[in-house]
């Protein structure tokens, strides 16, 4: 059976995007995803993230088949992918709002992607089977979508979309619709369903945490464009710019004068005294950015080394712990997480270790 | 107030609305349909012995039948085609829906008009045929069952057309994406997403534009033979209306007409039944 060519798992080893371009509208309008290159190791799990609009879903459909190329290429190992319909390459995709067809009953939309591959039906009740019981929907076959709840929904269009044993799976934010427990669940789910399976993963979602706790590699998107690509780890840390920094949870974000860089040691100059930091991205001008996060932030009395003074103007309870905002001279507003009881109004001293503060270079 | 009190004021706000329903549309049904129950002669069944045995009114509830199905088979076949295609708004969409739609707005007089100067035998049509050679004698397309069916299909096009658009493009544009990555080419997405989903709808559409079809008139006339082939069923409500001054065997025709229609709407929504049992509104699911 090659209907799909090279539809069995050990001829794919690699995915390459080249240089994939889409725009819309007129020749010559901003690309809504521009110049994306990169490799997808066969087995992977790779993110793509980014705020709504940045171009992540758009690359999702270049590569489904469902939106033309405006520009590049995409190959499988050595066969250009980027021409063909998308039923011709043995892809399986699972769509924000399920997609499920609500005239077929559970076991017919498992069953479909088996029907057009005109599988034999007992080798496609077997698989509709086995698939059905990874997702744990056993006994559910004969429902029409419409009966279950979203999460169920969810589990069937993964069904659906792995039974055909795609090359490459694609998830256009499938959580997105669900509740937050139902969220996290599903989320231990679709990583659980791809270390049994092993099947390459493509996943678009605009959820850092989503993202993090899923993926073996994260590509950072914003405006069309790559941002970074790395694993969580090197995303999470050390964001490559300050886009990257802001997705990131780095809240924080001071725009200061440069008063000296040594290597990779800078200081910079605030109202209040010196901050100092580690280079990210070279500063070129005068300004630059220090990139903060919130829980990096210790909150302490005066003569704290690196230590911005300021005074407590709200502070949020979430259980665990507090984000306190405090107005630092020069107008500069800091927030800070801290288990600490604090009141409104305090003078406190928002301290940081150097190595946590990253610098980017400023606009000017 | 108790709730049920609140409830039994608020059916008195559709009391308006129900008043001019009942007004408009039952009393007058009501008042036919009893009225054919009293014939100038005979039993209270008498009129409806009488088109039942007279050789001039039973055929034509048949010579309708046989215009009306046909015709809205046609169009339901030809509108489905090119509704679907037209389900993604393009440059071209409104274009090709507006030159659709134009007959609605000429309404049947004006069509007959236009049909009997380009289709009749010396018509353009005709003309050309025989100025290339494909036929030697005049083509007879009006004054005859042709005329009508042709009429009827191009008055009754642009409905069916917008009905059956409304319906393609209610059903969510992703199903066919998810169909698409699953294997399904155009043809099977069509064959196995959209048409069981569009079944509903074809129901509808065939059942609107059946009843519209069934009450023919001005074109079995103008364009027809309305004294045999296309002597349909409203020709004898008219005839027995207004040159025979019977009331009641008009009133009679009436009802026979309704329920021919009542019996085909019955078993098209059966036949939908039969074969659909999923939801309604495709699309969400």
């Amino acid at each position: 059976m090659n209907y799909f060519p090279g539809s069995r798992m050990h001829d794919f080893d690699s995915l390459r995007l080249e240089r994939v371009t889409r725009r819309f509208g007129k020749p010559g309008s901003p690309a809504a995803l521009h110049e994306l290159s990169m490799t997808i190791a066969r087995g992977e799990f790779v993110a793509l993230l980014g705020p709504s609009g940045c171009g992540k879903s758009t690359a999702l459909n270049c590569i489904a088949g469902l939106i033309p190329l405006s520009g590049g290429a995409i190959w499988l190992n050595d066969d250009r992918l980027d021409l063909l319909p998308p039923e011709k390459r043995g892809f399986g995709m699972v769509f924000q709002n399920y997609a499920l067809f609500p005239h077929m009953t559970v076991r017919r939309n498992v069953q479909f992607g088996l029907m057009m591959r005109r599988v034999a039906a007992a080798e496609r009740d077997r698989r509709t089977a086995r698939a059905l019981e990874l997702v744990q929907l056993t006994g559910h076959e004969d429902k029409l979508p419409g009966q279950l709840s979203g999460g169920q929904q969810q589990r069937v269009a993964i069904a659906r979309a792995i039974v055909v044993e795609p090359r490459l799976v694609l998830m256009d934010e499938p959580l997105s619709n669900l509740d937050a427990r139902l969220r996290l669940e599903m989320r231990a789910e679709i990583r659980r369903i791809h270390r049994e399976l092993g099947r390459t993963t493509l996943y678009v979602t605009h959820d850092q945490d989503e993202a993090l706790s899923m993926a073996d590699r994260i590509v950072v998107m914003q405006d069309g464009t790559v941002q970074q690509i790395g694993t969580p780890e090197e995303v999470y840390a050390q964001p490559a710019n300050l886009h990257v920094a802001r997705f990131m949870g780095f809240r924080n974000l001071l725009e200061l004068d440069v008063e000296e860089v040594t290597g990779r040691e800078v200081a910079l100059r605030g109202p209040w005294g010196v901050l100092r930091g580690t280079v990210k991205q070279a500063p070129g001008g005068r300004r630059a950015v220090a990139a903060i996060r919130p829980d990096e932030i210790a909150i302490g009395p005066a003569g704290a080394p690196n230590a911005i003074a300021g005074e407590v103007e709200g502070v949020e309870y979430y259980g665990r712990d507090c984000l306190v905002e405090i107005a630092a001279a020069g107008g500069l507003r800091l927030y800070a997480r801290t288990q600490r009881p604090i009141e409104r109004g305090a003078v406190v001293h928002a301290a940081v270790a150097p190595d946590r503060v990253l610098v980017y270079p400023g606009s000017s | 107030m108790t709730r049920a009190k609140l409830g039994d004021r608020v059916v008195l706000l559709v009391a308006p609305a129900a008043a001019v329903i009942v007004l408009l549309f039952v009393y007058p049904f009501l008042y036919g349909l009893v009225l054919s129950f009293r014939p100038l002669s005979g039993g209270v069944l008498g009129n409806y012995v009488t088109f039942f045995t007279s050789r001039s009114l039973w055929p034509t509830m048949f010579t309708t039948l046989r215009l009306a199905v046909p015709a809205t088979a046609i169009n339901v076949a030809l509108a489905l085609p090119i509704a679907y295609l037209m389900r993604r708004p393009t440059r071209y969409q409104k274009l090709v829906t507006t030159i659709l739609v134009v007959p609605m707005t000429l309404g049947t007089v004006l069509i007959a008009e236009g049909m009997l100067t380009y289709l009749g035998p010396k018509g353009w049509l005709s003309q050309l045929l025989q100025l290339i050679h494909l036929t030697s004698e005049p083509v007879h397309l009006t004054h005859n069952y042709t005329g009508v069916l042709l009429s009827l299909i191009v008055s009754g096009f642009p409905f069916v057309f917008l009905l059956l658009l409304s319906y393609v493009s209610g059903i969510d544009p992703v199903l066919g994406k998810a169909a698409a990555t699953l294997g399904a080419g155009p043809w099977q997405q069509f064959r196995h997403v959209y048409l069981p989903l569009l079944l509903p709808g074809l129901a509808m559409a065939f059942c609107l534009a059946f009843v519209q079809a069934f009450s023919v008139f001005p074109s079995a006339v103008l364009l027809g033979a309305p004294a045999g082939p296309t002597r349909v069923i409203s020709i004898a409500a008219y005839e027995a209306a207004f040159e025979q001054y019977d009331y009641s065997l008009a009133s009679c025709v009436a009802m026979i007409m309704g329920a021919v229609q009542l019996v085909v709407v019955a078993a098209v929504l059966g036949v939908r039944r039969a074969l659909y049992r999923g939801p309604v509104a495709g699309g969400k699911g």
